[in-house]
């Protein structure tokens, strides 16, 4: 395959930000009839690199060489007119048209649109590679799956020949990724050369062909896959060898927490997003909550939290002297009034858990700042919570003044635990506490969450990597389409039993 | 480097030192004199320097054009520092222009009520209640319909100034004095009842010290209350709001009642302390004027006392060119136009950097070696939290501290280049 001439040929490649470097010197080949894997911790550069080629970003240094010819990828028009086409994490798409319009938009065709002859052409893309797809289905009617086939269909549309897909498997289930490989080793074998970028490393076993490592905006590696090993690309990643496991203790004890019944919630908008759920969550215990990304789990949470009205059903919290309160009606202050230390660790770390664009003391603060009778805040006790949390957990940060916006994914995620636990919560509920963090960051909250636990809360985790869910959890709690797909002992499960669930009601109640 | 690329690119800066940042401000301004200078002997041939010169003697050449210049001053922060609030919370007030407007009219409507009917003292309690109370009303009313139904505060701000335009057009009319001449003129000018009282002899000094006071109070409001802190969450994020427990709907109408009781109470001053009388141009367009100066102040009510006085001293030097020179008035404009559009634009530089063609390859060295030395950094670091988490329990050394190298530079753009999960 090397003596051809590769597809693309990326040759030092830089780039700035400011002062920080994003990527540095990197040289790169891809080669058609090829599966290229970009593998890379947050912030090591890899979406960088592949927006220079997608024309989103313009290099500071280095040469880019589509089949051999020097080229200039100033904007993605550029790009398309090349053959590239990136589909992005973020997806964009108009929701209130249709597949077909949202995949001809945009495009200046001469002559008057035909939207049937599209139709017919986008029919006929799908029969090649194998993909399923209604050209006349509204984007709002669609899964989050479907909606990505529709971005990488706009890209082929395009004939673009050289695809990038960033974090492709992220939203995902394990068979939704499983037709998605499907679909591109088809195009692979259609001469394509496909580029996907992925911090999942049995993904790129399973998948690529070749694998490039990126370690702090530099090429470190640079493998067919078949002659490397997971571990052997975990160190490249990191930089230094890592152990991969998670301690996971027995329940001590375990006591009712908090009692969901029947519990049902729409939104505004009137759509049905949690139907009759019901489950406990018990002391020293992780309960995981699995399933697709919006099937219910932030109503679930938020319903718990005192943030979201609540249809009907029952929720509440039982406190170590066997009291009973109703958590139905009250808004996170009542809660806290009520005496209930409920920890809650958002999805939308900066959108709602914190403020990007406030410090690290200011962001202490938020829980805090009603404390006493006087007119003014108080900030010296937040200001000696923020330096706790920065040296027991180990924050990496300029200083206290700093907007927490500047700190990387996983520092902000431990700002925020650190300011869940430090109130000493009977109760924990987190979304996605390790979604974008890289594979230290994630480790260092897994461990947090394993002392809350062994300390007596009760820690609810809503995860989306399986592996790490059923690693995690004393039991799973699959959600299915805001309805309940049913209750597992997380011991006792396997990765394709909870995908299954996670699909279609199904598994018999294992409580 | 290829000579395809672009001609120049911008860039985002890193975090400049202030004294850096206020040297590019400096520099526009300069700059911004230089083009008047040439814009100025281009269109009327007369000496650019004369013109400046008559400009700061517009603003400072008189000890009465001094004390016109603080008045104006005074009444412009007034109102700015009453927009304040509000668009720290995000809430775009442009209804300044109705409160104050009612505040005008609150105040008036006493004075030619009541005036000579009660005492002068209780006479002007009355004003300040009523004016305040007015604009309070005017505030608060849109930030109602914002917090229960959602409505578009800017437009509805807006559409208040009108229904205040109206209300004080049909009042003019139905106080007019003489009969006939559609002005109420200058009301109580032989009692000067419920007039400001004038202090050592300076008729504007009260206005300027209650002003004074009001930015003093907004500062530490908005700084160290517990309200100002609310008001902050707010405006950065709702969602973060609600989650600690903060009723969003209130602070919304909390903080623009107190929006409105400052635009009125600048109504007041303009009518007790200045002009003593009322018309419906009587703010003179100081509510938008206001959002300018809140913008210019980045909404701190001490950066808005200079961006009122630059404002104010521009607008004070313009209308002394025409008289000098027998320029048409526009032309003062044009020279305001020029000064602020460059100070506006120093912004950007501050913000960004322009890249051109085969530049700055020495510095992109310059940066790689600085993060090399922090990458090594990094990767020494992370071994050692790996030794610490293998020896349970035991401390680890506290860390130096380092920037998150990759998410400074995630905001460049707004897109992300690596890793932006979260909001997925």
């Amino acid at each position: 395959m090397e003596n051809r001439t590769p597809a693309v040929s990326m040759r030092g490649i830089t780039k700035t930000f400011g002062s920080v470097v994003a990527n540095e010197d990197v040289s790169l080949d891809i080669y058609r009839g090829e599966i290229v894997a970009l593998l890379g911790e947050n912030g090591s550069g890899k979406t960088t690199l592949m927006n220079m080629l997608s024309g989103i970003y313009y290099p500071d240094e280095g040469q880019i060489f589509i089949d051999g010819k020097e080229v200039v990828i100033r904007s993605p028009k550029d790009a398309y007119r090349l053959g590239i086409g990136m589909i992005h994490q973020h997806f964009k798409l108009v929701g209130v048209m249709t597949a077909a319009e949202n995949i001809v938009l945009g495009l200046k065709e001469p002559g008057r649109l035909d939207l049937k002859a599209a139709t017919a052409r986008i029919r006929s893309i799908c029969d090649q590679y194998g993909f399923v797809l209604d050209p006349e289905q509204k984007i709002y009617d669609m899964s989050v799956s479907q909606k990505q086939t529709v971005e990488i269909i706009k890209v082929l549309y395009r004939s673009a020949d050289i695809l990038i897909l960033d974090e492709p498997t992220a939203v995902l289930t394990p068979q939704e990724t499983e037709k998605l490989f499907a679909v591109l080793r088809n195009m692979k074998k259609d001469g394509k050369a496909i580029v996907i970028i992925t911090h999942k490393l049995n993904e790129v076993k399973e998948l690529s062909d070749r694998v490039v490592i990126l370690r702090h905006g530099k090429a470190v590696d640079d493998v067919r896959t078949a002659e490397t090993t997971t571990q052997q690309m975990t160190d490249l990643m990191v930089g230094h060898a890592v152990t991969l496991n998670i301690n996971r203790s027995e329940p001590v004890n375990p006591k009712p927490r908090i009692g969901v019944e029947h519990l049902t919630v729409r939104t505004e908008d009137g759509i049905l997003k949690l139907d009759d759920v019901s489950f406990e969550a018990r002391s020293g215990e992780i309960l995981g909550i699995a399933g697709i990304s919006g099937s219910g789990q932030k109503e679930l949470l938020e319903s718990i939290a005192g943030l979201q009205r609540v249809e009907s059903g029952s929720i509440c919290y039982y406190s170590d002297h066997g009291e009973e309160k109703s958590l139905i009606g009250m808004n996170p202050l009542d809660i806290q009034q009520m005496g209930i230390m409920l920890s809650f660790v958002p999805e939308d770390r900066l959108g709602m858990g914190l403020v990007g664009n406030m410090d690290l003391v200011d962001n202490m603060m938020l829980r805090s700042y009603r404390r006493g009778h006087s007119l003014f805040t108080d900030r010296r006790s937040p200001h000696r919570l923020a330096e706790k949390v920065v040296d027991e957990l180990d924050v990496l940060t300029p200083g206290l003044t700093t907007p927490v916006r500047r700190l990387s994914g996983g520092n902000v995620q431990k700002v925020l635990v650190g300011r869940e636990i430090a109130s000493a919560p009977t109760v924990l509920l987190t979304a996605y506490a390790v979604r974008g963090l890289d594979i230290n960051s994630s480790y260092t909250i897994y461990d947090l969450l394993n002392q809350q636990k062994e300390s007596g809360v009760a820690v609810v985790y809503v995860g989306e990597d399986l592996d790490v869910l059923l690693q995690l959890a004393d039991r799973i709690l699959v959600l299915c389409d805001g309805k309940m797909s049913g209750i597992l002992d997380a011991r006792k499960t396997n990765k394709n039993e909870v995908g299954l669930m996670m699909t279609q009601i199904g598994g018999e109640e294992r409580e | 480097m290829n000579k395809k690329e672009p001609l120049f690119h911008v860039v985002k800066r890193d975090e400049m030192p202030w004294y850096h940042t206020w040297l590019i401000r400096i520099i526009a301004v300069l700059l911004a004199l230089v083009v008047c200078s040439v814009v100025t002997m281009l269109l009327t041939g007369q000496n650019p320097l004369e013109v400046f010169e008559a400009i700061v003697y517009g603003g400072f050449g008189s000890p009465r054009k001094t004390w016109i210049l603080l008045q104006n001053l005074a009444i412009l922060l007034c109102v700015s520092v009453g927009l304040a609030p509000a668009f720290r919370m995000r809430f775009w007030n442009i209804g300044g222009e109705g409160q104050i407007l009612m505040g005008c009219f609150g105040a008036a409507s006493c004075m030619i009520l009541l005036g000579g009917k009660i005492p002068n003292a209780l006479l002007i309690f009355l004003m300040v209640v009523v004016s305040v109370l007015a604009g309070a009303l005017w505030g608060f009313v849109p930030a109602f319909f914002k917090a229960k139904w959602g409505t578009n505060e800017t437009l509805f701000t807006l559409m208040m100034n009108y229904v205040a335009i109206q209300l004080v057009s049909y009042f003019t009319i139905v106080w007019e004095v003489p009969k006939g001449s559609g002005k109420i003129g200058i009301i109580n000018q032989q009692t000067m009842a419920g007039w400001f009282p004038s202090i050592g002899g300076n008729k504007y000094l009260l206005n300027v010290l209650i002003v004074a006071a009001i930015t003093a109070f907004m500062y530490v409001y908005l700084k160290y209350n517990k309200h100002g802190y609310e008001i902050a969450v707010v405006g950065e994020s709702q969602n973060t709001a609600r989650y600690i427990g903060i009723n969003v709907e209130h602070v919304i109408m909390r903080t623009m009642a107190l929006s409105g009781a400052v635009c009125g109470t600048a109504g007041l001053l303009l009518v007790a302390g200045t002009d003593h009388t009322l018309t419906t141009t009587i703010s003179a367009n100081r509510g938008f004027t206001a959002v300018l100066v809140a913008w210019l102040g980045k909404f701190n009510p001490l950066w808005m006392i200079l961006a009122s006085f630059i404002i104010v001293f521009l607008s004070r030097g313009a209308s002394q060119i025409s008289t000098s020179f027998g320029l048409n008035e526009s032309f003062g404009d044009i020279i305001t136009g020029i000064i602020i559009f460059f100070i506006i634009g120093s912004e950007f530089f501050i913000r960004y950097k322009v890249c051109f063609r085969g530049q700055g390859t020495e510095e992109i060295e310059r940066k790689k070696s600085a993060a090399d030395a922090r990458n090594e950094d990094r990767d020494r670091k992370s071994e050692e939290n790996d030794r610490w988490k293998s020896k349970d329990g035991e401390e680890p050394a506290s860390p130096d501290p380092q920037p998150g190298a990759e998410e400074s530079a995630k905001e460049d753009t707004g897109k992300a280049p690596e890793g932006q999960k979260e909001d997925r």
